[in-house]
This record gives structure tokens, sequence and C-alpha cells, in this order.
């Protein structure tokens, strides 16, 4: 059944179609048209104050709840602040589609107001990307950016739509059929792999299941439990899986990677078998890839083709959903136990569990009674508890939150991994607030991530979003100074957020929060924290902000140099672990 | 283009036969640093499919990443890697060549040689066409370089798998649109 309509209409009624039900954006010319069947839609916008922050708060409403995100721009400016968050959900497979404006199609390519080439701009950094001209093709290509998506890998579409597609009239029919013989994602793993697979794990002796953020994609947080509690193994959880697997779970060694857990990074440097699950071998995880798990053999599964091989070899290749792939080889291994095969990984747990408590994390107070930034966050997540949504900005509060807070279920922890987005923490928390307004959301940022994207708190203060905001403030880039002090000599170049020696902090995050509508609070002192946080724990009818001036000289251990082996892990300061190996 | 054949593989290429796609395949090359010695673009017997031959350089650029990633690009329906014993592959060059009275006669015994042939023909020179393998064209440039090239336009390479199948059949299958995504 078909029906005129405008081709804003059009668009509108596809984004419902597709079962929208929220919208971060701004409008602006080329948009426009769209803005006003949008008045009379069910689904809500909500107009932020920077494009940027509707890309990501788009991407915390996806990483949250697993729908796809949506977030609407005008053309030129409006869809290059877009890019950001494009390529930001691009890193993190993030499921978003962006809808933006684009000039009338006869003024395409003259250089027109407001004009930029944002197909061509964001061909690296979306999944897909679409251009409309013809007011006929839009629900075609809605449905289609959707479904590319949502499915195989996800990742951000773009839809670019010309001014005067919208304005002209069309016939609306939601398709039936897509028309995308060259998109076919294999999501069921082929039997031959996992029967590979399930063979290595049974002769392997140091195995561990490397966990990826494509478990959390997939929703395969029960089948991995299943999966570890059936074979034993330790597991270790990437920065993006975080919350995949408890953290209270005893088979779990933490996070692995340049400020991993000796542990995880040990768990993966001596294990003879790697079991990776939706993960990529990153840098940050690898460290110098010639000497990284020299010992191991690899299974590599994951539902981009790409990924596997992609930086180091893999033994047995497995493409296809983690769900899946985890379902396949606890049936497999199931049948093996049955018979009477289980694999003998004693020795191994024994080692690792000797490792994990005896270089467990953990952190220094300061000595002048200044308040500990790793102490504020281990009670934040304390008080707020694991059934909460964290967000991160980049860099060290990033870094002990991932840490410091226990995290027990998949969707809690939402954080810039791959592209390392300093700003995405406040937007982020607001989208994720949006999709789960009954969920506590709090937003752990630094003072330098929190100054590139707070304009979002007026956001939620009119959209009655109730956010609550911890800013880790150490009055400078607190990452950045720490390689400055750990390998420029303690030359602070450009660090320092304050004014040298200045008795005023600018900005005042109090007087900040309280002329944005929000509730300021602020704390200095370690016996005020709890009574702070609790506080703000209780307001749940306006955003909070709590600025909490920390100690500046903190650093995230442990840490493994950028570029070297992650044999050569510190757990602090010139402090190496020593293994006993001959407990292997 | 001198033939280094062992460091090569031919890739065809069918994508959808849209604007961009052309933009989205160089895109992917330069930033993921492959190298390619040459791609040739061109429509086939369906209208909405164009093919593209690609010549990678697969010392530097392992063809397994090659592929996967151009299979990531969502326009890209399928790629075959041409196996050089099972396939024929021809460039198409033109070439101005100096041609005096007294060395018209040779360049065209060397045209004829070749099985090349002249399109044009001008006081002083000639205009030569030739099809062929990277290992005939750049043969035949040899020959014809002491006479005084002026100058050379070369096409990408174009190849084929030899007998009667087709690598595009069923290909265009559409997909059913799914119901909107539920919650986690």
């Amino acid at each position: 059944m078909s029906e005129q309509v405008t081709g804003a209409q059009s668009l509108i009624k596809s984004l419902e179609a597709a079962g929208v039900t929220d919208v971060f954006g701004i409008p602006g010319g080329a948009i426009l048209p769209a803005y006003d069947p949008l008045m009379d839609s069910s689904i809500r916008h909500i107009l932020v104050r920077h494009e940027q922050g509707a890309g990501h708060a788009a991407q915390g409403y996806a990483a949250a709840t697993g729908r796809v995100g949506v977030c609407m721009a005008t053309s030129g400016p409006g869809a290059t602040n877009l890019v950001t968050p494009l390529a930001d959900a691009h890193m993190d497979s993030v499921p978003l589609v962006a809808v933006t404006g684009q000039v009338g199609a006869s003024m395409i390519g003259t250089d027109a107001f407001q004009e930029a080439d944002i197909r061509g701009i964001t061909m690296p950094i979306t999944k897909h990307n679409f251009l409309v001209t013809d007011p006929a093709e839009i629900p075609q290509k809605v449905a289609e950016a959707f479904h590319i998506a949502s499915t195989g890998r996800p990742g951000p579409v773009l839809v670019d739509v010309a001014k005067s597609a919208l304005q002209a009239m069309t016939d609306y029919r939601w398709p039936t059929e897509l028309q995308l013989p060259g998109y076919r994602p294999v999501t069921k793993p082929h039997a031959k792999q996992i029967r590979e697979a399930a063979r290595l794990a049974l002769e392997a002796r140091r195995p561990v299941l490397y966990v990826g953020g494509g478990v959390i994609r997939a929703r395969a947080h029960r089948e991995l439990r299943v999966l570890a509690e059936l074979t034993g193994m330790p597991v270790v959880t990437t920065l993006m899986a975080r919350g995949a697997f408890p953290d209270s779970h005893p088979q779990h060694l933490g996070m692995p990677g340049m400020h991993g857990t000796v542990a995880a990074v040990a768990a993966l440097q001596k294990s003879d078998l790697i079991i990776s699950l939706g993960a990529r071998f990153d840098d940050r995880v690898t460290g110098n890839l010639d000497s990284f798990a020299p010992g191991a053999k690899v299974v590599h599964a994951d539902i981009d083709p790409a990924e596997i091989g992609k930086n180091r070899h893999a033994d047995v290749p497995i493409v296809g959903d983690c769900r899946e792939v985890i379902s396949d080889l606890v049936v497999a291994l199931t049948a093996e136990s049955d018979a009477g095969t289980t694999g003998d990984y004693e020795q191994w747990v024994q080692f690792l569990a000797g490792v994990k408590q005896k270089y467990a994390l953990g952190y220094d107070l300061p000595t002048d009674g200044s308040l500990s930034p790793q102490y504020v966050i281990e009670r934040l997540g304390s008080i707020a508890g694991p059934e909460a949504i964290y967000t991160s900005g980049v860099g060290q509060h990033q870094m002990w939150a991932a840490q410091f807070i226990g995290y027990e279920h998949p969707n809690t922890w939402l954080n810039s991994g791959g592209l390392g987005t300093m700003g995405y923490s406040v937007p982020a928390a607001m989208g994720a607030k949006v999709g789960m307004p009954d969920t506590t959301v709090w937003s752990i940022d630094g003072d330098g991530c929190f100054q590139m994207t707070n304009q979002e708190l007026a956001t939620c203060a009119i959209e009655g979003i109730p956010i609550k905001v911890a800013i880790i403030n150490n009055e400078s880039l607190g990452m950045v100074r720490q390689w400055q002090t750990l390998f420029y000599n303690e030359r602070y170049s450009n660090t320092n957020l304050q004014r040298h020696g200045g008795p005023v902090r600018i900005p005042d995050f109090v007087k900040l929060a309280d002329a944005y509508g929000c509730v300021g609070l602020s704390c200095e002192a370690p016996g005020d924290v709890d009574a702070t946080i609790e506080k703000a724990m209780e307001i749940n009818d306006v955003p909070v902000v709590v600025d909490f001036r920390v100690h500046r000289d903190a650093m995230v251990w442990p840490m493994v140099a950028a570029g070297t082996s992650n044999d050569d892990i510190k757990y602090a300061r010139d402090l190496a672990p020593d293994f006993d190996e001959d407990d292997l | 283009m001198s033939a280094h054949a062992d460091s090569r593989s031919t890739l065809s290429v069918l994508v959808e036969n849209k604007p961009g796609v052309l933009a989205r395949i160089a895109g992917l090359f330069s930033r993921r640093g492959f190298n390619i010695d040459s791609l040739a673009v061109g429509p086939t017997e369906h209208p909405e499919i164009s093919r593209m031959t690609i010549v990678v350089d697969v010392e530097r650029s392992p063809l397994e990443q090659v592929t996967k990633q151009l299979n990531k690009l969502v326009e890209v329906i399928k790629i075959v890697e041409l196996d050089q014993g099972a396939s024929v592959n021809r460039e198409l060059v033109l070439v101005k060549v100096a041609a005096t009275a007294e060395t018209r006669g040779q360049v065209l015994d060397t045209v004829q040689l070749f099985r090349a042939k002249v399109i044009d023909v001008a006081p002083d020179a000639l205009t030569v066409q030739i099809t062929g393998n990277a290992g005939k064209i750049a043969d035949f440039l040899r020959v014809l370089e002491p006479f005084g090239i002026r100058e050379l336009v070369q096409s990408g390479m174009v190849a084929i798998g030899r007998g009667s199948r087709s690598i595009s059949e069923r290909s265009l299958r559409p997909v059913a649109t799914p119901a909107p995504p539920a919650a986690v």
C-alpha cells in the first residue's frame, strides 16, 4: 500500500517503521523539512547543543540498549560535527544511523552554502553510507541503513538526504525486500572449525578465553559463562568487554593490555592456547606483536572475517556470530565431557590464581591526605553498584573506571575504546539514560574531557535526563601528564589546565553545573567521598555534577609502555612482577 | 609495467553499478596501504553490475587481507581470484611513435610482427594500437623505443576465466526486510 507524502514525511514514517523511538539531533537549513513532520511523530526528538553530542548520545543509547542509536543533523557543519562520533562508532562496532540533510540535488557540487560532501568524508569511517536524491528511494535506503547498522559486525551508517528530495512529493512504501546483493554476513560458524577448536581446547594445558566487545554486541554473555564454567578456563575481558563476564567470578582475571592486570596479561602471554571471542588483537592488548604470547596457538572467532589473521595468525579461524560460536563450542565440549574427555588445566589455573593474588590491582594513597582518584572511583562503583551504567571519557579516569569498578552485567560499561574520544562520556551517559530511564547512569569524566562536551548538561536539564557526572578533576590532562612524567623527564608541556599558581579554578564546575540547571557538588576530602556520592544518588529529578578535586600525581598501573613487550609489564613504577615459572 | 607474474595476483571484483563505488575502493586501498598495480572498471552483461579487474602486488599487501577488506564493502558483490593458467588477460596501449620517411617501413614491420594496428597516420608519426598481456606489450614498446615514442596511453588489465563458467551468475538475490530489532 502506498500513499502520497512529502519526502520529509516519508523519512519520518520510515524511521518509525524501522522501530525508532528516540532521535538526538539539531535542525538546520537542509534538514529543516524533516523537522516539520517530526513534530507530529511518535518519535521523541532530543534537541542537543552540539551535533557531536547527538552522535555520542546515539552511541550511548545503542551501547546501553542494544538497539540502533539515531542522530540527525543538517548539511555542512552539522554533518561534519558528526564525524567524530561516526568514527568512534565504527571503531567500537556501535549500531548507529545518522541522518543528515544535504543541499538540494541541483546544488550538489557547486560549493553551495553549508555544502559538504559528507558521504565522501565519511566513507572510511562508516560501515556504509548513502546519498539520497530521489524521494522515492527514502524508505528503501532507511530500511537498508538499519539492517546494515544492526546486523553482522554492527556499525554506523549515514543516510544523506538532499533537501530537494525532502521537499518533493513521493509515494511512501516500506520495502519488503532489501537490495543488498553484496551484504551477507556469516553468522553460523563452520562445524569443522568448531570441532578443531574443541580439539585444541582439550589438548591445551594453558588455555585462556580472550573475550572482546563482540561478546557484548552478540549478547553472548550467558553462553560465555556456560563455556567458562564447563571448561574451567581462565577468562580475561578487554576494555570493550568489561561486564561480559562477572568481575566477581573466580575464573575472571580482569582486563588485559597496556593497563591490564598482571594476571590477565600473564594469562595471554604465557598461554598455549588463546581462544579469542569477538576480540581483535588490538595493539593496546598485544603490546609488541612479535613478542606477544609466543607459545600460544590461536582460535580466533569473529563475525568480521577481516579481523581474523589481521594482526595475529589464527590456527583455527572461525567466522560467525559469537553467540552461535560459543553455543556450538559448548555443545562440542559437553559431548567430549560426557564421553569422559576434559582438559587438564589444574596447574595453570593454580599458577594464575597465585599471580592474581600476588599482583592484585591496587594503588597508593597520597601521603598529604589529598583525594585519591582511584579511591573516588572505587567508592563510586561500590555505592552505585553493578546495576548502574557507567560511561567514561578517555585517559586516566577511564582506565581507573575500567579497573576499580566491579562489572557484573554487559552493557553497563560504555566507553570510547578504539578511537579514544575525549568528550564521549557526558553525551553517552545522556543517551544511555534516555534508553534506560530507570537505571542510574554515572558519567565518570576527567576535567579535560568534560570541557569538550559538557554543554549537553543543558540538554539533560531541559529534557529531564537526570544523569550523574563525577568529574575526576586533577586540573590537568592526566594521562598525557603521566607519559610526560615517565617518558619526557617530567617536562609538563601544555597539560596543566589551570593557571600557574592561580587561586581561582577556571571554570568553577559547581557554578557551571548550577548555571546549567544541574545540582553541583564538590568534594576534596577522603572522608567526604561516601556522603557526597550518596547525596548525588538521592537526587533523581535533575542532573548532578560532582567535582572531585583529586591528587594530580596519581598514575595508572600496571602499565606496558607503548610498543614494548607484554613481558615488560610494570605493576608500579620500576617494579616488574616476578613469576614463579617453575610452578607452570 | 614490467611483468613480475609471481608477485602479482589478479582479482575480478563484481560491484554494484552505483555512484561512488570506485571512490570507496580507491579509498580502501589508500587507507589500508594496499598496493595495486592496475585497476580497470567497466560494465558487464548485467546493467546493474560493474566489474573491476585489480592487479595487486601481493608481496607488499597480503592478498587475504585485501580480499577480506574488499568483501566488507557493502557494494562489493563477489571477488574471484583469477589463476594465471586458467584465465586470459589483456591490456590495451595506444602509442604515438615517430616515423620519418626512412623509419616508417621499419615501424610498420614491427607493428605487423606484433600483430598491432596502425590507427592514425601523420606525416612524421604513426599511432599504433596493441593489445596483449603485459609481457607482449613490454616487448613491443622496447622495440619501438629507438624510433622515438612521443606519447603513450595504457589501459588497466582486464581478465576473464577460461571455459564456459561465468562468475556473475546468482549474484543479485534480494533479502527480505527484517522486523525492527528488539531490545536486549
